[in-house]
């Protein structure tokens, strides 16, 4: 009984001290802003480096501001491989092919950074998922 | 002697390309008058934007899209008075590519007039392109018409002047969408000078103006753009028929001011977007241009290509030569006073693939 009465004041303690998951500031969402942000600006460095390829050549090239990248569609059907693949497995390919490098694993931190750049980019259009 | 193997195995390599693709060009031959001897042809390249890697490599697939419009050219018959070169031959202005470009260029049995893009001069300034190339801006008389070249792609000189390095510059202009990019300008010097070499020229004489850039404005953050495009503009305003054609945004793109009708010719490389598929800006796409087909990237040579010329009564009839796609028409309608696609401009017969966004 008096571990119980114990713990309770213990949890009442911990209630009343921490922030409950609800209740975050000004500050809090300015500095997730800047987080997404700095990850954002990295993901635009990549994508204009000729660094995740072998050829010189960058993501940008093809795509400025990431057009043309329909992030919104993903997933869908994609024709010339014959199954539903993510926006990754084409960001992937990508790199494989125009730019003669080596893919991204899936969680690769550089692989974030390309999908919040290419997303980032997008931003107010509406999902159409499997959209061609 | 070595450039002798070089060109033989070069035409051998193209004769078995062009077996196994056959060359669409009869539709071409048609058209192309024989009576009227002020109707030629002449065909235009552009932006193969040769990418020099290291040593003697380069990048495989932007070879491969100029080495095969040479080798089309070089079949083309009737064969075109002369062939244009639109600009952007190299990547980043090296000599390394500006050489390359030279040598597959030298492979073409036709005279070529060479217009600069940005991409061939921000790392010098033009200096190796002038020494090795062409001048950069010049005019001549060919068959009644008179063509002018203009280097479009100059900018601000504070600009110019802001980079730590010439390299530091060439890159920061070779970026598309750079947001300390500048924009591009025939400038008052060139005006000036478009001035004096249009004086002599009678108003019924057709004109035809290569630049690199398009003289009109698109859409400023990519450079789709000339600063002081309506100033050129109203200098050719007094001629009845002008034409303006021009590189640089790598895909069909057609439009119609006043008496000036604007031609965009493909890349040999890769094409480009149009600005329409970025959401975040407004842009200035010309509603009379029927979009190219979205490119399939899986397919390299898709939405690239070269285009032959055809000089009919003053008015430059345009047939993109498209690697993966059926070939398009553009041609000058009297009626309308504009450039109409011969095959998709009714909304109705449009397709699919045309829709971008
Ligand atoms: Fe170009
Ligand atoms: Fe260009």
């Amino acid at each position: 009984m008096r571990t119980i009465l114990a713990l309770m004041v213990l949890l009442g303690v911990s209630w009343c001290g921490f922030a409950g998951a609800d209740e975050f500031t000004k500050e809090d969402l300015k500095k997730w802003e800047s987080e997404f942000m700095s990850v954002v600006k990295k993901g635009e460095a990549l994508f204009h480096s000729s660094s995740l390829g072998k050829n010189k050549v960058s993501c940008d090239m093809c795509h400025p501001n990431a057009s043309n990248t329909h992030p919104e569609t993903y997933p869908k059907f994609q024709k010339q491989l014959g199954k539903v693949v993510g926006l990754r497995d084409m960001i992937n390919w990508c790199i494989q092919n125009p730019l003669e490098g080596e893919t991204l694993k899936a969680d690769d931190p550089k692989m974030i950074a390309l999908e919040a750049y290419i997303t980032y980019e997008r931003r107010g259009v509406p999902l159409a998922p499997g959209k061609h | 002697m070595k450039k002798q193997v070089s060109r033989r195995q070069f035409l051998k390599g193209g004769l078995a390309a062009a077996a196994a693709a056959t060359l669409p060009l009869g539709l071409v031959e048609v058209s192309w008058g024989k009576n009227n001897p002020k109707n030629f042809t002449f065909a235009y390249i552009s932006d193969s934007h040769l990418t020099h890697i290291k040593g003697t490599e380069f990048v495989r697939n932007f070879d491969k899209g100029l080495k095969k419009a040479v080798m089309e050219c070089n079949f083309m018959s009737p064969k075109p008075d002369f062939v244009v070169f639109g600009g952007d031959l190299a990547q980043l202005g090296k000599k390394e590519e500006i050489d390359h470009g030279l040598e597959i260029m030298s492979r073409l049995r036709h005279k070529v007039k060479w217009v600069v893009g940005e991409h061939d001069f921000y790392l010098d300034m033009g200096e190796y392109w002038q020494k090795k190339v062409s001048p950069l801006y010049y005019s001549f008389d060919h068959k009644g018409v008179h063509f002018v070249v203009l280097n479009s792609i100059l900018t601000y000189d504070e600009w110019v002047n802001r980079w730590s390095s010439p390299m530091e510059r060439m890159l920061n202009m070779a970026r598309l969408d750079n947001p300390n990019g500048s924009p591009f300008m025939v400038k008052e010097e060139q005006i000036q000078w478009l001035k004096k070499d249009l004086k002599a020229i009678s108003k019924d004489t057709p004109i035809v103006v290569m630049s690199h850039s398009p003289l009109y404005k698109i859409f400023k953050p990519w450079n789709f753009w000339t600063e002081d495009a309506e100033e050129v503009q109203s200098v050719l305003a007094p001629f009845q028929k002008v034409t303006v054609l021009h590189g640089h945004v790598h895909q069909i793109l057609y439009n119609q001011i006043g008496n000036i009708s604007f031609q965009a010719m493909m890349s040999t490389a890769w094409p480009w977007p149009y600005p329409v598929s970025y959401k975040q800006k407004p842009n200035q796409v010309p509603k009379l241009t029927v979009f190219m087909n979205r490119a399939d990237p899986f397919k390299e040579r898709d939405a690239t290509g070269w285009s032959i010329l055809n000089l009919e009564d003053g008015r430059v009839t345009n047939h993109y030569k498209l690697w993966e796609n059926k070939d398009r028409i553009l041609k000058y309608d009297k009626e309308k006073g504009h450039l109409v696609d011969m095959e998709y401009q009714d909304p109705s017969k449009r397709i699919p693939p045309q829709t971008h966004y």
